[in-house]
């Protein structure tokens, strides 16, 4: 025996260890590939199609009575906090957000209210979709040096990539507003200006 | 005369008061049913001064969409045809309901009024030739709209309505035998004897249960719903209503629901003991237990009238309930399924029925 076959022995052993790392992945693989291998005609009970419609009507069944117990039980006002259905009744009940879904931007604000934007061009210049032009101005404040005299934001063209929330240095755009439905009826009203990004 | 006239009108006008309601009352079944089964709170936005009353109101808006809606009639098309054919597909859907019975013989001033529109004493035949007149609606439907796919969907319900015709008429085949009988409201009254010692009522289900699947199936297949909606097939083809809109669309739609109000009356009639209650005789409840409670003629017949429609709800909720159980058959199965197995199957049980018959005498 040489020595390349004996590494590949150990090599293999490796893979099919009942106790190994890739155990539990290959097992199930091999059962998948071998109950497809194994497809079977249907039996008698089967094909007369009444077992099998019995089982089904159980199951739809015992969704539609259990449901309709709990509507039952809210129209008298009971176990509300139980749901009759999967489903969020949407313009009066919006289904929750996930805090880390990325939606509407904003533009955080300092102690006095003024943007914590410094103007460093990071965010137009990481947009993919160059949706982002900023107007820079002379900040008074010489620690600050420059301020956004204009914020525009263009979310007609907008990607929700959140790039600009990456590279922002100074923590001053937020995708967290928890607002997806912005639909407008020009374009024009999907461009969100300075005081908009900031206060709406 | 002019009494009896007017007891026949009254019937038939609550008749088909009663079944056109209820047809109507079945597209919110259908979609409420639908929407619970599926985890879901389904139709519940049309509202009449603010109230809900859970998306009932869905039924009078579908009318008066369809109503409003533009008559669409394709180039090339058989005018007469067109317009022919739902009409009708919803006639002689609600033909069928004529002969019916709905109650027992109610008895008022000595007058002896048979709850039945039309006491025909060859009813069941009656019936069954409507329902096969249905099939002239699905064809024309399909034939006239110059249209391949309607033309195909037309095709296939012709083909499926025939084969499934066949074993639906052997399947009560054998019901006939036992009651010996085709006017249904004697088969009615003949359901009411009893079996065992008096304690299983002799319904058609309990002397005939190999036919009751049969007619259960085959019916399903007349009624062109799911698991045999391939004439519609909405993913696939559409089928033979493809070119119809407005309310000439809604009257197939209709049809479709008023047959299925049929078909559940038919079974709640023909196996189920129509407006029988167990234990319920003309002069009261007699238990095998040795109860009796004596009752009048008026209790009585009402008594087996919220029978009848008990019964039918609960057949026609089975019904919906296939509908949002089952896929569809593929073409090749849905034939095999007619004529390789419903048929010979019917054909054994009216063989063994005539057997049995003619051992017990």
């Amino acid at each position: 025996m040489d020595n390349s076959t004996e590494k590949r022995r150990l090599e293999l052993e490796k893979y099919f260890d009942p106790k190994g790392p890739f155990a539990a992945m290959r097992i199930s693989q091999m059962k998948r590939a071998w109950k497809q291998s194994n497809r079977r005609e249907l039996n008698f009970w089967e094909n007369t199609y009444l077992p099998m419609l019995i089982s089904g009507i159980f199951l739809t069944s015992k969704h539609f009575f259990y449901n309709v117990t709990f509507h039952i039980l809210h129209l008298a006002g009971l176990y509300k906090e139980i749901p009759g259905a999967v489903t969020y009744q949407y313009p009066e009940k919006p289904r929750p957000l996930s805090s880390r879904l990325r939606t509407r931007h904003r533009l955080t604000k300092r102690e006095d209210g003024s943007p914590r934007c410094v103007a460093c061009m990071m965010c137009e210049t990481v947009c993919p979709a160059r949706c982002i032009e900023i107007t820079a101005a002379e900040h008074p404040d010489p620690n600050i040096e420059k301020y956004p005299a204009e914020f525009i934001l263009d979310l007609g063209k907008c990607v929700y990539c959140g790039f600009c929330v990456e590279v922002c240095p100074e923590d001053a755009i937020r995708m967290d507003t928890q607002k997806l439905n912005i639909a407008e009826y020009s374009r024009n009203s999907m461009i969100y200006n300075k005081k908009r990004l900031m206060d709406e | 005369m002019m009494t009896d006239l007017l007891i026949k009108f009254g019937l038939s006008a609550g008749t088909l008061f009663i079944m056109f309601n209820i047809a109507g009352l079945l597209t919110w079944v259908e979609r409420k049913q639908s929407a619970v089964m599926q985890d879901r709170i389904g139709a519940n936005r049309a509202s009449i001064f603010g109230f809900k009353a859970m998306g009932l109101f869905h039924a009078i808006a579908d009318v008066l969409k369809m109503l409003s809606k533009e008559e669409f009639m394709p180039e090339g098309a058989n005018k007469f045809l067109f317009n022919l054919a739902p009409y009708l597909s919803v006639i002689f859907a609600l033909v069928g309901f004529a002969a019916i019975p709905i109650g027992g013989a109610l008895i008022v001033n000595g007058h002896v009024i048979q709850l039945q529109a039309a006491n025909l004493n060859i009813a069941l035949i009656f019936i069954f030739a409507m329902m096969s007149m249905g099939v002239y609606g699905v064809v024309l439907a399909g034939f006239s709209s110059n249209n391949n796919y309607a033309f195909l969907g037309g095709m296939r319900g012709a083909a499926q309505m025939i084969a499934y015709e066949i074993t639906m008429g052997a399947a009560i085949m054998g019901v006939i035998m036992v009651f010996n009988t085709l006017d249904l409201q004697a088969l009615d009254v003949a359901q009411g004897a009893y079996m065992f010692g008096g304690w299983v009522p002799k319904w058609g289900v309990f002397v005939q249960p190999l036919a009751f699947f049969l007619f259960l199936t085959a019916a399903t297949a007349e009624t062109k719903r799911t698991p045999f909606d391939l004439p519609e097939g909405e993913s696939e083809i559409i089928g033979y209503f493809v070119e119809y809109s407005g309310m000439k669309f809604g009257m197939f739609f209709l049809a479709d629901l008023v047959e299925t109000v049929l078909v559940a009356a038919l079974m709640t009639t023909l196996f189920f003991g129509g407006w029988q209650v167990p234990y319920l005789h003309p002069d009261g409840f007699w238990f095998p237990w040795g109860g009796h409670v004596a009752m009048g003629n008026l209790p009585v017949v009402l008594l087996g009238i919220l029978s009848f429609f008990i019964k039918m709800a609960f057949f026609i909720g089975g019904l919906m309930a296939v509908r949002w159980t089952l896929p569809r058959f593929r073409y090749d199965q849905l034939m095999n399924l007619g004529w390789k197995i419903l048929l010979p199957v019917s054909l054994i049980n009216i063989a063994i029925t005539a057997i049995v018959i003619t051992l017990m005498g």
